[in-house]
């Protein structure tokens, strides 16, 4: 044991190999356990060493899952992993102005939690410097309020979404701006009905699964909205291992295997407003510790409860995750190995502020697509990246669709086609016409790009620009 | 198709939503649709029948082994093959092909079955036994090691065992009972395991063309209730004991998954192959390069194969030689156990052939 004082200050990210940190534990074990002369007995029962922390040898580790690190090291490695994604992948900027996903679980809770130090350090940063050439970057706050299809009594809701101003309105200066926007707003272009429209959509799809996955889609379109109307230029989501592995084995079971690499990396920019995910290597136990330790409040969750494959999924999860504590993590791991798309890494811009930022960061790991660009086409409804056979069909079929429905029809991914749309043809209209407006525009967009492409085809024999020659 | 029997409507019962003529006497398992038996028949075979034409997994003049182990499914492979073979003339040479791993009252019975078999579907037997091939029957080896890491041994020397049963049949391909089932159990498994090299082969639905001999898998799409239902209807002669070494090896989390993804959408199966089928895995991750064992002349990425390795443990009474790799004595304990539970996850029970 070479390090027996001291308190650790590292944010150490290394516990991620477990293989690593189990052989270390061993080892620790083997070494006080033959230093005491009693080989036989377990460290536990020592009663001198007993369960102090495994990194800084000096407080007294935590119980639960990760018992042999103290509070403190527990925290500042948490901590650690989230700034090391921040920071490798660019996430946050001193230019940035970014909104955080907030749905009162432990996972958006620590993110906003961590979210808010680095904002804190940054501002006595820039009060600290002299010249003051880097300001500190804004934070926003999103909650999208489903009252209105959500299973759960209208007034517990309430309770919660008021727990969730409390929380916001708590932190510390600078101060963060909550949004909170109901999941209807948004057909906020044609106002009239939206809750009906919206329950109406919802009652079309036959599928229970398909159902939860929708209001997955229209959540995060609510989060893409309220970003670009507010000037946020990120937005910041909680997901963590957990949840990643959880979406590994849905995606998988819905025959989503194509697209799964888009969703599960540190930056997803295929959105207006890029994604960026700084809590993917956290397991839900350890955010969970990290609330109840630091007393963070969180909101009981607004989920409901699912029949469906998701739910199903999830008690898998958890079930093999109970029989090995590294499981989460070796399915995200394999997922991981995936090819993922060009999109996800951020886009390379010109502002010059940009180049600033990068230049202060040394590690930046954005995965390398070594193909050129291609142009990928994406599902209306999910938008997820459509596979090479649904594309083809899609280039192929796109000619002879007469209406916008039989459009939406085949531009989507087979398992929206499967678990979202209706299945007779009579009924397709009618869905097409409750969906929000960027669904029916991403399905346009296959039609107007087909025209694009026709159109470089044969430009030098245009003479005008519209096809009516005015 | 098969024969409309010239029968009246009943105006009793569903109809068949196929031939919309006779009435419906089951779910189908893969659609839920409600169809005769007649068309059930009809649609089971006919899909085999394109899953084989379109991926072109035979040719003309062929000879194909069969891994017959008795069970369900290669009972119904064997059944269905020589009736397509006759009814689409395919040209092909078909045999049976068992492996003896000598276990008293699981494979003698089993046996029995296949031998049945030969005569029923009047198919060319060959039987290979570990006793010859190794000089260990499973019952010798249980006996020397116990009950825990057995179905290592049994895994490798089946691989192997039926390779040189194929050799000697001097057969072209050698298909195999494996189910739809079985691939979605072993792309999550898989996932679960992190092995990505393995998830990218596993759906393929030939493997090992670069080898001697390879296999092809024509039930990929075909779901295991629908082979058993079709076993009972047709009234196929099958055995259905499990090993008697691991009663319901890993049969656990895996299988029980897909057993209630299944309840709640038939096509959840499909939907795991074809996500297999589609992961964006770059061709970088390479396999090891493959070599021949210097003692056996097998394939082996490894100076010897694994069945040699094991096989020397065996004979110097060291039966843990060559299960888990040596990682330092900290690693051992784990590795044993991953490589048993990787067994036990890859192959199902001990003794069935369809590994």
């Amino acid at each position: 044991m070479a390090c027996t004082t001291g308190v650790c200050q590292s944010g150490c990210y290394k516990e991620d190999d477990d293989e690593a940190m189990e052989f270390e534990r061993r080892s620790e074990s083997a070494t006080t356990t033959t230093a005491n002369g009693s080989a036989s007995l377990p460290v536990k029962e020592d009663s001198d060493h007993r369960n102090l922390c495994f990194k800084c040898k000096v407080d007294e580790a935590i119980t639960g899952d990760e018992a042999h690190l103290c509070l403190g090291c527990f925290r500042s490695s948490l901590f650690g992993k989230f700034k090391f994604s921040v920071t490798s992948h660019d996430m946050i900027n001193p230019f940035d102005n970014i909104l955080v996903a907030f749905s009162g679980g432990p996972s958006s809770r620590v993110v906003l939690q961590f979210v808010h130090e680095m904002q804190q350090k940054a501002q006595r940063n820039f009060d600290a410097s002299r010249d003051r050439s880097l300001p500190v970057f804004g934070v926003g706050v999103a909650f999208i309020d489903e009252t209105v299809i959500s299973s759960i009594p209208s007034h517990e809701y309430e309770k919660a979404i008021q727990d969730i101003r409390l929380i916001v309105s708590s932190l510390a200066p600078p101060e963060k701006k909550l949004h909170i926007v109901p999941i209807e707003n948004i057909y906020s272009l044609d106002s009239k009905g939206e809750t009906s429209r919206l329950k109406e959509l919802l009652h079309a799809i036959d599928d229970d699964t398909g159902k939860e996955d929708l209001v997955h889609h229209l959540h995060m379109m609510s989060l893409q909205k309220i970003a670009l109307d507010n000037g946020y230029n990120k937005l910041v989501l909680g997901s963590c291992a957990s949840r990643i592995a959880c979406h590994v084995i849905s995606a998988t079971v819905k025959g989503q295997g194509y697209s799964l690499p888009a969703d599960i990396q540190y930056v997803d920019a295929r959105w207006e407003i890029p994604v960026v995910l700084p809590l993917r290597d956290c397991l839900i136990q350890e955010l969970n510790m990290i609330c109840s330790h630091d007393s963070l409040k969180i909101v009981k969750q607004l989920d409901g409860s699912g029949s469906g494959i998701n739910v199903l999924v999830s008690s898998f999860v958890t079930l093999l995750q109970k029989e090995n504590p590294s499981r989460e993590r070796t399915i995200v791991r394999t997922a991981e190995k995936l090819t993922p798309f060009h999109f996800n890494r951020l886009p390379e811009t010109d502002d010059p502020n940009n180049h600033v930022s990068s230049r202060r960061r040394h590690k930046k790991f954005n995965p390398k697509s070594n193909e050129s660009i291609p142009s990928e086409l994406f599902c209306p409804i999910c938008n997820s990246p459509l596979n090479k056979v649904d594309s083809e069909r899609l280039k192929s079929n796109l000619r002879h669709c007469e209406t916008s429905a039989d459009i939406l029809g085949i531009s989507c991914c087979s398992s929206c086609q499967f678990q979202i749309l209706p299945k007779k043809s009579s009924s397709k209209e009618h869905f097409y016409s409750l969906l929000p407006q960027p669904m029916i525009d991403r399905a346009k967009y296959h039609i107007s790009r087909d025209q694009d492409l026709l159109r470089e085809q044969i430009k030098d024999f245009l003479l005008s620009e519209d096809e009516n020659g005015t | 198709m098969a024969e409309v029997e010239p029968k009246q409507k009943k105006a009793s019962g569903r109809q068949c939503c196929i031939c919309n003529q006779r009435r419906a006497v089951l779910k189908r398992p893969k659609t839920l649709e409600q169809i005769c038996r007649e068309c059930f028949y009809a649609v089971f075979e006919d899909e085999i029948h394109r899953v084989i034409v379109d991926n072109q997994l035979f040719k003309p003049g062929e000879r194909i082994a069969i891994g017959a182990s008795g069970g369900k499914d290669s009972t119904v492979l064997a059944y269905v093959l020589s009736e397509l073979n006759r009814r689409h003339k395919y040209g092909l040479d078909l045999f049976l092909l068992s492996v003896d791993e000598g276990i008293t009252g699981y494979r003698d019975d089993s046996l029995e079955t296949v031998k049945r078999n030969e005569i029923q579907y009047g198919l060319p037997l060959k039987v290979v036994s570990y006793k010859d091939l190794y000089g260990w029957t499973m019952d010798e080896i249980v006996k020397m090691i116990g009950l825990k890491n057995n179905c290592t041994f049994c895994g490798v020397f089946r691989r192997q065992a039926l390779d040189r049963g194929a050799a000697l049949l001097k057969v072209d391909k050698l298909v195999t009972g494996h189910n739809a089932d079985d691939i979605a159990e072993t792309v999550l498994l898989n996932i679960l395991r992190g092995d990505i090299a393995r998830l990218s082969r596993c759906t393929s639905i030939t493997t090992g063309e670069d080898g001697p001999i390879p296999r092809c898998k024509p039930f990929k799409y075909t779901y295991e209730k629908e082979i058993v239902m079709y076993a009972y209807f047709k009234r196929l002669d099958y055995f259905s004991t499990e090993c008697i070494y691991s009663p319901n090896a890993y049969r656990g989390f895996a299988r029980e998954f897909i057993k209630d993804l299944e309840r709640i959408r038939p096509r959840a199966i499909l939907d795991i192959i074809k996500s297999g089928e589609d992961f964006r895995i770059s061709t970088s991750t390479k396999m090891p390069e493959q070599g021949t064992c210097e003692r056996c002349g097998y394939i082996s990425s490894q100076k010897w194969c694994k069945a040699c390795v094991l096989l020397e443990g065996l004979n110097r009474g060291l039966p843990k030689l060559g299960i888990g790799r040596s990682r330092g004595l900290n690693g051992h304990k784990k590795d044993i156990e991953q490589i048993n539970q990787m067994n036990n996850i890859q192959s199902k029970p001990c003794g069935s052939l369809d590994f």
